[in-house]
């Protein structure tokens, strides 16, 4: 049966080159698996980041090989998952997903970790690792595969198994407990059952629900540590030399900087050691403060595009499920920057999410270029698939 | 099939998917509007604010404590002295847990309760985040090793070198120089806070309070470049302290080694004048302590040693000591009776051994029970008769003789730059019927002509109106200081309190004075034996100063009366007679009479400034 042409062409259009580009097909990067408009967006995101992380690592080569390793890595884990059709993913997906809930109980039971929270499993004979990092492409993909095979927009009872689906290893990630990972779990899921279609009288019904269930979360849920980081969030000032540090040492950070910045590795607040973990989650701020403004809007103009190519990517995907977790990963990886861009300025607590590709750290730029090489595949495979 | 559920639609699907991804779009853009918005406010409305807190948070004020002005005698010899002392510190913020900090440290170092207290207490003091909270002052060397060698283990705990007074003289020079100690919390409301930021010692006591403003200096200013663990990065401007003044006092300390030698295990104190400047060239009281213990800091154990001795080393008797002149002012009431008329020098009384009031019972006696025979002016003073005076003052009231007697300086501080001293109290009408509402007897009257009654002195005091009269009537304040470091005036001295005292016969200076020589070298006189073989001449006067009443009739034993219930022996004198050069008071508590007491300890003074200094000075023996 012939189709008409989809109904987002209008959309498509005001995509300058999108098109165009998807016409000549037989590429390198094509035959490679790979978008080169998102890769180009990465790349350039990835570098501009071993800049940043150079001047808050106080000068440290080695920070900023090591952090070039873990992108040639994460790269590499991209490449991978971009050459693995989406119907490979879907295929595996309701195993992916027993698996990682096992191991995230393995992790309860018998999981190692520092600083009070329970995160790590170690298996014999595998390399220790984060049950919980696999879960952020995991859920969604389970999300979406329930989804997909429903009749959409979802009915009530389709949604209500959806959230069970997502509220499960939420919960067991949040007792670890790794507050950060839970809320970006909880949201990726929660993205597939609104690109699903559910009906927003049911989306304002939840909200109500929750906003109710928020006091007894707090009493009964909540660790010290967490409540303390809510509570300094809305008055930093209470204990500056505690709690507010962070906080108030970032939002100096990023107001000294202006519009101008004081220039790369001429921050203050970062070389001097003000910034609490300033190459890592707190990466932002010395961005901010060292090339101002208009060099977080350098960055959030690359973030935004990514998006916006990931989006598109969505858009043009071939079925429900590919469509579903597409779009559910590109607004996770939003989140990320909103939540952590967001707790640094001091408009959100502080919850452990890194800035993506940005701030130093292992496991999570991994995960993070594995969601774009699905993403990828979902593009790649689809032409491929219509070409054939 | 499938029940109730339809068919899927793709193209309702796809729909979907597009509505809700432009929905997406709007809010990521709405969001990434919120944090732009966020960052807008930040960087470019409130970015003074934080370019402010910013340039706070890495550029500290850092004070420089000046050095302290270096105190010399007035040959140069340094009594005052700043020797670097290592203090444990700690600065609060960098450590974790403090309890477990401080008792790894004790089990380290001898840290005491009272250390720890005192640590607390200046933990709660308001302070700038990162400065360090001194713990234990003055580490021993193996200390500073221990501590050093694991300093690995105690985030957050720093060896603090600092520049800490020291007397070369310790107890030498206690009660002269007085001491500086830790600020403690009274003192820091009234100072400079400015100057005072970096400063941990201040004058406490004497000369070291008295010129705390010129010793202290003016605090210098770092602007330094800081991490938040405080640690210094770079100076970014430096205005340097300006060190305190060195101050040259007229002190002697070869003198004051040899007054306190004299006095060595004697409740008793010497002031020594020099009569052209009245500079004070000797202030010893004995027994006397370590000021050093002080600087630091010293232990409630010593402390309390040093409060509760019956000795009393803490009280600086040469200033504070309020005792009842005895007859060291008969020359002065003498004097002030020749020039009021009272009496003249033929006029002379026959002295039976007491003396009474008319129509009254009481016998008013003369310590020598005999009586001393037919008595005037001179032959009174040369041999100390008790009745002749009684008569005096009977005759003279007590209106002149307490007005002479304040020419003189006593009843007030006269000094310049001793705030310490005491204006002991000088007796008048109005004196004793303000305190006591009662009328002045005649009787009081007599026993002030003799020194005793309710007048009080201080050896001070006697130092400087012996001083007075060795000028014949050229009053000189007494004071300390020299000058300073840079010879520039001191503003600081307290007012000039007398003037000249000129007598209506200018010639009764020589008068009075040579009965005083007769004191030393007559043949009656009471301190002859002082006077006797010395190759200059001196003069005199002795005194003796009861501690307890003596009951009408009874008999006084010296020997019977326990040992703190003695006399005071009291001596004041110059020498040489035609030229003073020093004008010394002597008292020893309990001493007995000063003759026996007193009087040698100023002779051996005299030696020691006319005979031994210019023997140092000239490099020739000139022995007896």
């Amino acid at each position: 049966m012939l189709e008409k042409p989809p109904v987002n062409n209008d959309f498509l259009r005001q995509m300058p080159g999108a098109d165009a580009h998807l016409s000549k097909q037989s590429s390198l990067f094509y035959r490679l698996h790979i978008d080169p408009i998102l890769l180009g967006l990465l790349i350039t995101l990835g570098l501009f980041g071993l800049v940043i992380l150079y001047s808050a690592s106080g000068e440290s080569w080695f920070y900023v090989q090591k952090q070039a390793l873990r992108f040639g890595v994460a790269l590499l884990a991209m490449l991978v998952f971009a050459q693995l059709d989406p119907q490979i993913f879907k295929r595996w997906t309701p195993v992916l997903f027993a698996l990682g809930l096992l191991a995230l109980l393995g992790v309860m039971f018998f999981g190692v970790g520092a600083k009070g929270a329970q995160r790590w499993l170690q298996l014999p004979a595998l390399p220790r690792f984060q049950p919980s990092e696999f879960m952020k492409l995991i859920v969604p993909m389970m999300v979406a595969w329930f989804l997909a095979r429903r009749y959409l927009p979802p009915y009530f009872k389709d949604i209500l198994i959806s959230l069970l689906i997502v509220v499960v290893p939420v919960m067991l990630i949040a007792m670890q407990p790794d507050l950060g990972t839970s809320i970006l779990i909880a949201s990726s899921g929660l993205f597939v059952i609104l690109f699903a279609g559910i009906s927003w009288k049911i989306v304002m019904g939840f909200g109500v629900v929750f906003t109710s269930l928020v006091p007894v979360l707090w009493s009964f849920y909540m660790k010290d540590y967490q409540k303390q980081r809510v509570l300094t969030f809305f008055d930093p000032e209470s204990d500056p030399l505690g709690a507010g540090w962070n906080i108030i040492q970032s939002k100096t950070a990023i107001g000294s900087g202006g519009i101008w910045g004081k220039g790369w590795l001429e921050g203050t607040q970062s070389h001097l050691n003000f910034l609490p973990e300033s190459h890592t989650d707190f990466i932002i701020a010395v961005c901010a403060e060292e090339f101002g403004l208009v060099g977080v809007l350098v960055l959030l103009s690359l973030y935004l595009l990514i998006v916006l190519r990931g989006l598109n990517i969505a858009l043009k995907a071939q079925d429900s499920y590919c469509r579903l977790l597409g779009g559910s990963l590109i607004l996770t990886f939003f989140v990320y920057v909103f939540v952590n861009i967001g707790m640094v300025s001091g408009i959100l607590p502080v919850v452990g999410v890194p800035l993506p590709l940005v701030s130093y750290g292992g496991t999570s730029i991994v995960t993070i270029m594995a969601a774009f090489g699905v993403l990828m595949s979902i593009h790649t495979h689809r032409k491929m698939l219509v070409h054939r | 099939m499938k029940g109730s559920q339809p068919l899927k639609d793709d193209n309702r699907e796809r729909s979907i998917f597009a509505v809700r991804t432009i929905i997406a779009i709007f809010i990521v853009m709405g969001m990434l509007g919120a944090l732009v918005w966020r960052l807008y406010h930040l960087q470019v409305v409130d970015y003074e604010h934080y370019n402010t807190l910013s340039d706070k948070n890495r550029m500290q004020l850092q004070p420089v404590a000046p050095n302290r002005g270096l105190i010399y005698d007035r040959h140069g010899a340094l009594l005052a002295d700043n020797q670097p002392v290592f203090s444990l510190s700690i600065i609060p913020e960098l450590v974790d847990n403090l309890e477990s900090q401080l008792s790894a440290l004790r089990g380290l170092v001898d840290i005491s309760d009272d250390q720890v207290k005192r640590f607390r207490k200046l933990l709660k003091r308001a302070r700038r985040p990162y400065q360090p909270v001194s713990l234990k002052g003055k580490l021993s060397e193996a200390e500073i090793a221990i501590i050093e060698v694991r300093r690995h283990e105690f985030q957050g705990v720093e060896v603090i070198a600092q520049l800490a007074r020291y007397y070369p003289f310790g107890e030498l020079t206690a009660h002269s120089l007085g001491y500086v100690g830790r600020i403690n919390e009274e003192e820091l409301a009234t100072l400079d806070e400015r100057n005072y930021s970096a400063t941990n010692y201040i004058g406490k006591l004497g000369v070291e309070r008295f010129y705390e403003a010129e010793l202290h200096g003016t605090a210098g200013l770092q602007t330094i470049e800081t991490n938040a663990g405080n640690r210094i990065l770079r100076v970014l401007n430096d205005v340097p302290p300006v060190p305190g003044k060195n101050l040259v006092l007229h002190l002697d300390i070869a003198l004051q080694a040899k007054a306190q030698q004299l006095l060595e295990g004697k409740r008793a104190a010497v002031v020594a004048i020099e009569p052209s400047t009245g500079g004070i060239l000797a202030m010893v009281s004995t027994p006397s302590f370590d000021p050093n213990k002080f600087v630091t800091g010293i232990d409630h154990a010593s402390y309390d040693a040093l409060r509760d001795s019956l000795d009393l080393p803490l009280f600086n008797r040469a200033l504070k000591g309020r005792y009842p002149p005895g007859s060291t002012i008969k020359p002065i009431v003498g004097m002030a009776g020749l020039d009021v008329g009272a009496v003249t020098k033929s006029y002379s009384i026959m002295d039976y051994g007491f003396y009474r009031l008319p129509n009254e019972e009481r016998l008013y006696r003369d310590w020598k029970r005999e009586g001393h025979g037919r008595m005037n002016l001179f032959t009174s003073i040369t041999e100390s008769c008790d009745t002749y005076f009684y008569d005096l003052a009977f005759k003279m009231g007590v209106d002149d003789m307490s007005r002479y007697l304040g020419y003189f300086g006593f009843g007030q501080n006269t000094s310049l730059d001793i705030d310490e001293a005491r204006s002991g109290l000088l007796p008048s009408r109005d004196w004793k019927r303000g305190l006591r509402g009662e009328p002045w007897y005649p009787g009081d009257s007599l026993n002030m002509g003799i020194g005793q009654g309710y007048m009080l002195s201080t050896p001070l005091q006697l130092a400087a109106a012996t001083a007075l009269i060795a000028n014949r009537g050229a009053w000189v304040a007494p004071r300390m200081l020299k000058q300073t470091g840079d010879k520039s005036i001191v503003l600081s001295q307290r007012e000039n309190a007398l003037g000249d005292v000129s007598l209506r016969k200018p010639e009764n200076w020589e008068y009075i004075v040579d009965a005083m020589e007769s004191v030393m070298h007559g043949k009656k006189g009471t301190a002859r034996g002082s006077g006797y073989g010395a190759q200059y001449r001196m003069a005199g006067k002795t005194g003796t100063a009861q501690v307890v009443g003596i009951a009408q009739g009874e008999e006084y034993d010296a020997e019977a009366l326990a040992e703190r219930h003695r006399d005071h022996a009291l001596f004041v004198g110059f020498a040489p007679v035609d030229e003073p050069q020093i004008a010394v008071a002597v008292i020893v508590e309990n001493g007995g009479g000063g003759s026996v007491s007193a009087a040698p300890v100023a002779r051996a003074l005299f030696d020691h400034w006319l005979v031994d200094a210019e023997r140092l000075n000239v490099g020739e023996a000139s022995g007896e």
